[in-house]
């Protein structure tokens, strides 16, 4: 039995009747990364600590490097990061350590989250597993990447702009951005903290279900983190949508769509629609403006939160041998010039920029607006209707190198992820096909504010009718 | 000099006494080991978030309320950009558009006249650290200690016409400030901060000058000394006929001289944006009323209070409500012993000096209400005399002990027995024949000079009332 390949609930059921240990299924996941991960190049470090086995959910998980793990370099895949070492947990990793997983190690991304490739990172790209000359989707790419080609049972990334979606969707599997505020944001390496969620990446519903149990809750340490109870997720895996609405905004399907993306998410709906749910034409008028605003919000906070890697007090720090202005500039100068890639250095020009006096009110302001009318359009279609629908993504994945000089059409490919993040809604991709080439495709379905149990079975029916989540690439 | 008029505001930064920091669980304290009272959130680590201290923002609004403010109940924190080593998330958490306060006054008194000072705004922030320079020149230390130590900054209108105007509004400024208990406004520790800008115009000009920012004043004093010199070094530019450059300059004290620190070329811009860690939130009315009801009374009521309910002078008054602790001490004496205005000179006069020689706040003095008023009683009865209660003061103070036992232990009741006192009195009649013939020949007043003699022969101990009626019972027989 190949304990790597299971799901995180079938190796539960195994714990249970004794049929397998907690350490078996860590060594044999273990033993897949060490056999498979130098094609696809999922993580960037194995955790230094030993697993300690104990707890209800022992189910080794990969890491994003953008989550504060106590004793693990954690860098964010940038240079600039070298050598932080965080002396601390971040609110979803205590949970994690809590409910007894165990973690396996830090995974790949875009740097400090600017990407949806995996090509921005420090460390090089990872690889799609399903073809290892296309990219796994970004920024979570590691995530994804390391869950489809079992290498770990789930892991958690972060989603700012589709950056768990997106990857999730490349890479054959399931992945859930929630509400913002569900989950602890503590720990988090902030890119853009009003837009940025913590969520599982994992190879089923089901197991999507049981990581949300164990990642949700209010912190007071994370003052956007929501008092709300939290229900028991697995309840609402229920094989049945009759009479639930679906909206299918209009604009989804337009130019720039691939033909194969469309077919697979148009028959996706036809299944949905046998099932027994209500299919209905909506209109969100405002997300063709949607990835404008997202650039102007996010890349603003993101020069703002990025201000704190200056050299002075962890990480990379270069003090340039001659002195030019002064001891201090010239250290903030070279240090940040050496230690931020090109994509986040534009994003850290565009932020400042975008916040700069005499600009604010024409970019920030007026993005902040744009935001609320394209929330506005949400709530209203959520009136009516239980989910929306749309792709995750316009296009399967594209090859490694195929955009990066071309950060405009990298950017389009987060245009349906992105709205669900401006309005803090949460959103899942579901594996929904193959493309020709044999690359996955995936759908997405948004929901009301903290109704994720609606978007999980809805997934899950899905699911039950379908055996697109049971299919695996051979690497 | 006289054509031109000063144009002064101040800025001042408070540090305020909460438990803990504004935004993470540290102790806020001063003076520990280097960078030993931090944690990943003041440290500003990657990952961590601010939490608003409750309390910090209710000091804020005790401020806002004290200084006749408008108080927001819309609170919300916006991050001001920079990047300085003391500043560990390159931004500093700030209050931009909505202060906590604005809209304020001060009542000062300036030179006898009354003044009203217009408060602009007051904001809460986070502190900085604070770098240690090497005297080699060869690094800097940084030290985040007080990272995270809440600020309220209080922001004066141009209303200060002189050096010695601002002078007086920050001695108003603190002691309203101390009544306020939300912050011990040391200036030696760095818990009051000021800046100052100033300017000055032709009198009857009606708009200003080109301003300059001066730092660096670690005293009301400097503050005074400092304005004093940039006005002349401004009026000389002036007069000169040239222009005053808009630039912040650092004063230095040794040298009471400024220097350049940056020009506005070099200005910041801050891109101030809202803090999206920190979510905004309207503070309910209840709760403001609730910190209203609990403010206490400030110096300048009671000042008028004093004057009014005990009689006092403005000068007892004054000094008396200059230390809330005093004042507090000054009504709990009076409730035991109602002579107001004999406790408020005692205050004033020796227990103040005692204060001034100890270098001590009276709540840390070893001495009661109660204890001073049964001294006070000691020297109404004539036990002792005004003389010998002052001594006796300073050894209750030394010792720790009551009146009472002082005046025993040392001995220091007034003699008025009739015997040991006419043995002296028959001493002095004997060396002074020519005094006492002036007497008997009708000039009953130099018998004070033989009562000073007699005084002395006993040690200051004697009642001189009782001497007196002695003497002139044994020289004229009346």
């Amino acid at each position: 039995m190949n304990l790597h390949a299971l799901t995180a609930h079938a190796l539960l059921d195994l714990f249970k009747s004794g049929k397998a240990s907690a350490k078996e299924a860590y060594e044999a996941v273990v033993g897949r990364i060490k056999s498979i991960d130098p094609k696809v190049k999922a993580y960037v470090h194995l955790s230094r600590s030993q697993p300690h086995y104990a707890g209800e959910f022992q189910i080794p998980i990969a890491i994003k490097d953008n989550l504060c793990t106590k004793g693990e370099e954690i860098t964010c895949a940038s240079r600039i990061l070298k050598g932080f070492r965080s002396p601390y947990d971040a609110g979803v990793i205590e949970r994690i350590k809590k409910s007894g997983g165990s973690i396996l190690g830090i995974v790949n991304m875009d740097e400090f989250a600017f990407g949806s490739s995996c090509e921005t990172s420090c460390y090089g790209p990872t690889f799609n597993p399903w073809n290892l000359q296309c990219v796994p989707g970004g920024s979570s790419g590691g995530s994804a990447a390391s869950v489809a080609a079992d290498e770990a049972m789930w892991a958690l990334g972060s989603d700012t702009g589709g950056s768990i979606r997106q990857p999730a969707s490349f890479c054959g599997i399931v992945g859930l951005k929630p509400t913002y505020g569900r989950v602890s944001r503590y720990g988090l390496i902030a890119f853009a903290s009003s837009l940025d969620q913590i969520g599982p990446l994992t190879k089923d519903v089901r197991d999507c279900a049981l990581l949300m149990n164990i990642i949700s809750g209010y912190d007071e340490r994370d003052s956007t983190s929501v008092n709300e109870p939290v229900p028991d997720y697995t309840r609402a895996l229920v094989n049945d949508v009759r009479g639930l609405k679906i909206g299918i905004p209009k604009e989804a399907f337009v130019e720039g769509l691939d033909a194969e993306v469309r077919r697979a998410v148009e028959s996706a709906l036809d299944l949905l629609k046998k099932q027994g749910a209500v299919i209905k034409e909506v209109s969100l008028p405002h997300t063709p403006y949607a990835v404008a605003t997202y650039y102007i919000v996010a890349t603003a906070e993101a020069s703002s939160n990025l201000a704190r890697f200056d050299g002075v007090r962890y990480g990379l720090r270069v003090q340039p041998g001659k002195v030019r202005k002064n001891a201090l500039v010239d250290m903030y100068e070279e240090t940040r010039s050496k230690g931020f890639g090109d994509e986040a250095k534009r994003r850290i020009m565009l932020g400042t920029y975008a916040l700069s006096s005499g600009y604010y009110d024409a970019y920030y302001l007026r993005g902040q607006k744009v935001r609320t009318l394209i929330k506005n359009d949400l709530d209203q279609v959520f009136k009516d209707c239980d989910v929306i629908m749309t792709p995750t993504s316009p296009t399967v994945a594209f090859k490694v190198g195929e955009k990066v000089s071309d950060p405009l059409s990298m950017y389009l490919s987060d245009i349906y992820t992105i709205p669900a993040n401006l309005a803090g809604i949460p959103a899942i991709s579901v594996p929904c096909g193959f493309s020709k080439s044999g690359l996955p495709i995936g759908f997405q379905l948004m929901g009301r504010a903290f109704d994720e149990e609606m978007l999980l079975r809805v997934s899950y029916t899905y699911e039950q009718n379908t055996e697109w989540h049971l299919k695996k690439p051979t690497i | 000099m006289s054509q031109f008029e000063t144009v002064i505001g101040l800025e001042v930064h408070l540090q305020l006494s909460t438990r803990t920091k504004i935004f993470c669980s540290c102790v806020n304290q001063y003076g520990c080991a280097p960078n030993t009272n931090v944690c990943p959130v003041c440290l500003g680590l990657p990952g961590t978030l601010p939490v608003l201290n409750h309390q910090a923002l209710l000091y804020g609004i005790k401020v806002g309320l004290a200084l006749n403010a408008e108080i927001n109940s819309f609170v919300k924190f916006d991050r001001k950009n920079y990047y300085y080593p003391d500043l560990p998330k390159g931004y500093q958490i700030s209050q931009f558009d909505f202060p906590v306060a604005k809209k304020g006054y001060l009542n000062i008194k300036s030179g006898g006249q009354e003044k009203r000072i217009g408060i602009t705004r007051a904001h809460l922030e986070e502190d900085a650290g604070k770098l240690v320079h090497d005297n080699s020149g060869s690094c800097s230390l940084a030290d985040f200690n007080r990272t995270g130590t809440p600020l309220i900054e209080i922001v004066t209108e141009p209303d200060l016409r002189s050096p010695q105007e601002a002078y007086d509004y920050l001695n108003t400024l603190k002691l309203t400030l101390q009544y306020l208990g939300i912050s011990d406004c040391d200036m030696e520790k760095g818990s009051l901060r000021c800046d100052a800008n100033v300017s000055i115009r032709p009198v009857g000009q009606a708009s200003f000058g080109t301003k300059t920012e001066l730092k660096n004043m670690n005293s009301f004093r400097a503050v005074k000394t400092a304005l004093e010199y940039e006005v002349r070094r401004q009026t000389q530019v002036i007069i000169a006929g040239e222009k005053v450059v808009q630039e912040t300059l650092l004063w230095d004290d040794e040298k009471a001289q400024t220097r350049a620190m940056r020009s506005k070329e070099q200005a910041h811009d801050y891109r101030y944006f809202p803090d999206p860690d920190l979510v905004p939130f309207t503070i309910d009315y209840k709760i403001i009323d609730g910190v209203r009801a609990e403010l206490p009374e400030l110096p300048q009521a009671k000042f008028l209070r004093f004057l009014s309910q005990y009689g006092l002078s403005e000068y007892d008054a004054n000094i008396l409500v200059a230390d809330g602790g005093m004042a507090d001490f000054f009504e709990a004496a009076v409730k035991e012993y109602p002579q107001a205005k004999k406790i408020a000179n005692w205050l004033a006069g020796p227990v103040l000096m005692e204060l001034n020689n100890r270098k001590t706040p009276i709540q840390e003095l070893k001495l009661s209400p109660q204890g001073l008023v049964t001294l006070i009683a000691k020297v109404e009865d004539g036990v002792v005399s005004n003389l010998v209660g002052k001594e006796v003061l300073t050894f209750m103070l030394d010792e720790g002990k009551g009146a009472d036992e002082v005046i025993k232990e040392k001995s220091l009741a007034q003699v008025s027995d009739d015997s040991a006192l006419l043995a002296i009195i028959d001493e002095v009649i004997a060396q002074n024949p020519a005094v006492v013939e002036q007497i008997k020949s009708g000039k009953p007043n130099a018998a004070g000079f033989l009562v000073g003699q007699a005084m002395k022969r006993s040690g200051g101990r004697a009642n001189p009332k009782k001497l007196n009626e002695l003497i002139m019972r044994r020289i004229t027989g009346v």
